[in-house]
C-alpha cells in the first residue's frame, strides 16, 4: 500500500536511493492487480514473466549508473492499440485476437529505454471507437471509484488502472477525447498533446489526422515527466512536429520546466458555450470552482464565445469515420488476425472474416466512412466536414489571440453506470462535445480531478492550449493542482 | 428522419466496406446510418463558401526520408501471424482460373 501510494516520479526517487528495489514496485503492482483485476478488468493482457525480467535487468542498468532517468523502475501500462514486438496486441477486437507484433511503437520504446516497466496492454472500446470500453471485444472494465459505472474511453483501461494502483502511469491515445474523458471519469491526469508531438509509429491507426498518443498518471509532476520521455520527432511518422523547428514555435519539449506554482497574469478563457444545456450542474459549480481558484492565484478569467461549439461533432464523426473506413481496410484475414474458416472465393473471404471480426460500433463506422467518401456523397460530406473543421480551427485561432488557456469540464456528466450509453450511439457521441474540437483543431489538452460529485465519481476539469503550448497547460494545471491538494486516491 | 437509406444504398456501401450484413444488421444500419446523416445535416447550416477543406492543421508537404533498410529480415515471425502460410508466402484463396 505504501508503494502504492507513491507518484511515478517519488518511486522512481526512492529506486534511485536504494530504498525500494525495481522488482519490489513491479512484485507491488502485480499484488494488486491479483486483488481488483478480477473485478476491474484494467488489461487484455499482463505480462508478468517479461515484467519481472525486465525489472531485473532495470535494476542492474540503475545500479551500474548507466539509467539515471526520472521514470527508470516505474511499472507503466499500455494501451492495447499501440505495438509492442512479441506481445499480444488485440485493439480489443476479435479481428486481433491473435496479432503479436514484430515492432514496438516509438512511443513505448521511447518508454522501455528509459527504463520502464511494460506490465501489460489495457482494454480500451474496439479499435478506439467509443466512449466507455464497453465496445471492447473482451468484456468491459469498471470504473474503480463505482464498479457499475464506467470508466470511460476509449482509454478506459488505462485510466481504471492507473487510478486502482495497477500501474504507476499509462499510454493512452486520443481521437476524440479517448485520454481525457476516461481521466476525467476516473479521477487521473490525462493529457493529448499537440498533434505530431508524440510519433504514431505503430500505433494502430483510426482516425489518423486526430489520433494522438499521450499518458495517463496520477498527478501533473509525472504527466510533464513522461510527456518529456515519448514525445520524439520520428521519421517513420510522416506527420511527426519537429519541436524545435519554426513550425513548433521552437516549443521543444522540456515539458517538467512548467512545473511552476504561479499563474498571475495567466489569461484564461471559458467559452460560454461549454456551459450550456446538457451540462451536469454539479460538474458546473466544481468546474467554475477550479477557475475561481486559479483567479485567487492571479489569473485573469473571463467568459467568451467560442462559437461552432455544436458543429464538431457532425464534423468530428464525418471526418474520423471517412479515415476509419480507410485504415481499417488492412484487415482482410491474410496477413494477420482473424479469417473466416468458411468461405467461396477472394471477396467472400474478405466480407465473411471483416463482418465476424469486427464488432458492431466499428462497423457502424466503416460503413459510415465507405458511404460519406462514396462518389456523389464525397463533396456534399467528406470535403463539407473538412471545411467546417477549418471554421472551427479559426475560431481556435481568434480565441487563443487573446487567452492562454481555455477552461471548462472534460465530459458533460461524470461516469454512466455500465449498460447505459451504447443504446444510443448519437446521445454516446455527443458526450465528446467538450473533447472532440481539440482533435480537429490539433490543440494540446489536458483533463485532471477538480471535485467529486454526490454519487461520489470524480469530476475533471479540462485545459486547452494553442498549439505547442503544452507548458501553459502544465503550469495552469500545476498551480491548480497546488491549490486543490492531493486528491483522493481510491487504491483499496 | 430525413435521410432514408435504401437498400440498394446499403447493399452498395456493403461492397465498398466490404462487409456482410445479416438481414438484421442491415436494418439496423439503415437506420443508424439513416440518423447519423439527419444529424450530420447540420454542418449544412453553414456558409462554408470560399473556405478551403482542411485534411491538415499545420502547412505539410511531403515528408522524404533515405530509403535504407534499417530492420532485419523478419519474415519467420511476419507470417507466424498470417491465418495461413506456405513455403515463406501468404496462403490467399484462388484468385484467377
Amino acid at each position: 500500500m505504501s508503494i502504492l501510494s507513491l507518484s511515478a516520479v517519488e518511486l522512481a526517487a526512492k529506486i534511485k536511493a536504494k530504498e525500494i528495489s525495481v522488482l519490489e514496485a513491479t512484485q507491488a503492482v502485480f499484488e494488486q492487480i491479483e486483488k481488483r483485476e478480477g473485478v476491474l478488468h484494467c488489461y487484455v493482457t499482463l505480462d508478468k514473466e517479461g515484467a519481472l525480467a525486465t525489472a531485473e535487468k532495470v535494476q542492474k542498468q540503475i545500479d551500474a549508473g548507466e539509467l539515471t532517468g526520472p521514470l527508470a523502475g516505474v511499472p507503466v501500462a499500455i494501451k492495447d492499440n499501440m505495438c509492442t514486438k512479441g506481445l499480444l496486441t488485440t485493439c480489443s477486437s476479435k479481428i486481433l485476437g491473435n496479432f503479436i507484433p514484430t515492432y514496438t511503437a516509438k512511443a513505448v520504446e521511447n518508454l522501455e529505454k528509459a527504463g520502464a516497466i511494460i506490465i501489460g496492454k489495457t482494454n480500451m472500446d474496439e479499435f478506439a471507437m467509443g466512449s466507455t470500453t464497453e465496445t471492447s471485444a473482451f468484456g468491459v472494465t469498471k470504473n474503480p471509484w463505482k464498479e457499475e459505472h464506467v470508466p470511460g474511453g476509449s482509454s478506459g483501461g488505462s485510466a481504471a488502472a492507473v487510478a486502482a494502483g495497477e500501474c504507476f502511469l499509462a499510454l493512452g491515445s486520443d481521437t476524440g477525447g479517448s485520454i481525457r474523458q476516461p481521466a476525467s471519469f476516473c479521477g487521473v491526469v490525462g493529457m493529448k498533446p499537440t498533434y505530431g508531438t508524440v510519433s504514431r509509429y505503430g500505433l494502430i491507426a483510426y482516425g489518423s489526422s486526430l489520433d494522438q498518443i499521450g499518458p495517463l498518471t496520477k498527478d501533473v509532476t509525472d504527466c510533464a515527466t513522461i510527456m518529456e520521455i515519448i514525445a520524439s520527432y520520428d521519421g517513420k511518422d510522416s506527420t511527426s512536429v519537429d519541436r524545435e523547428s519554426e513550425l513548433a514555435k521552437k516549443a521543444g519539449n522540456k515539458f517538467t520546466d512548467a512545473l511552476v506554482n504561479d499563474v498571475k497574469g495567466m489569461r484564461i478563457g471559458i467559452p460560454r458555450d461549454y456551459f450550456g444545456e446538457g451540462l451536469d450542474e454539479e460538474v458546473k459549480t466544481s468546474v467554475l470552482a477550479a477557475a475561481e481558484e486559479l483567479k485567487k492565484k492571479g489569473a485573469i478569467v473571463e467568459e467568451f464565445d467560442l462559437s461552432l461549439v455544436d458543429y464538431a461533432i457532425p464534423a468530428y464523426y464525418t471526418i474520423a469515420s471517412a479515415e476509419a473506413s480507410s485504415n481499417l481496410e488492412r484487415f482482410d484475414g491474410i496477413k494477420y488476425g482473424y479469417r473466416t474458416k468458411e468461405f467461396d472465393g477472394l471477396h467472400n473471404m474478405y466480407k465473411k472474416t471483416r463482418s465476424e471480426g469486427f464488432g458492431p460500433e466499428v462497423k457502424r463506422r466503416i460503413m459510415l466512412g465507405s458511404f460519406v467518401l462514396s462518389s456523389g456523397y464525397y463533396d456534399a460530406y467528406y470535403l463539407k466536414a473538412l471545411r467546417v473543421k477549418a471554421l472551427i480551427k479559426k475560431a481556435f485561432d481568434e480565441a487563443f489571440a487573446k487567452y492562454d488557456v481555455i477552461l471548462g469540464p472534460a465530459a458533460p456528466t461524470t461516469a454512466p453506470k455500465l449498460g447505459e450509453s451504447l443504446v444510443d450511439p448519437i446521445q454516446m457521441y455527443l458526450g465528446d462535445i467538450y473533447t472532440i474540437s481539440v482533435n480537429l483543431a490539433g490543440l494540446p489538452g489536458i483533463c485532471l480531478p477538480c471535485g467529486i460529485d454526490s454519487k461520489g465519481l470524480p469530476i475533471g476539469l479540462q485545459l486547452i492550449g494553442d498549439c505547442f503550448e503544452e507548458k501553459k497547460l502544465i503550469q495552469t494545471a500545476y498551480a491548480y493542482e497546488q491549490a486543490r491538494g492531493k486528491f483522493q486516491t481510491i487504491v483499496k | 428522419m430525413a435521410n432514408i437509406i435504401s437498400d440498394e444504398t446499403i447493399e452498395y456501401v456493403g461492397i465498398l466496406a466490404k462487409l456482410e450484413l445479416s438481414e438484421e444488421e442491415r436494418e439496423q444500419a439503415k437506420k443508424d446510418m439513416g440518423s447519423m446523416l439527419d444529424y450530420i445535416d447540420q454542418l449544412s447550416e453553414l456558409d462554408t463558401t470560399g473556405v478551403e477543406p482542411m485534411s491538415h492543421v499545420f502547412p505539410v508537404n511531403n515528408v522524404f526520408r533515405a530509403d535504407e533498410v534499417t530492420n532485419g529480415d523478419d519474415r519467420e515471425n511476419i507470417l507466424k501471424n498470417a491465418p495461413e502460410e506456405k513455403d515463406g508466402s501468404f496462403v490467399v484463396p484462388r484468385t484467377v482460373e
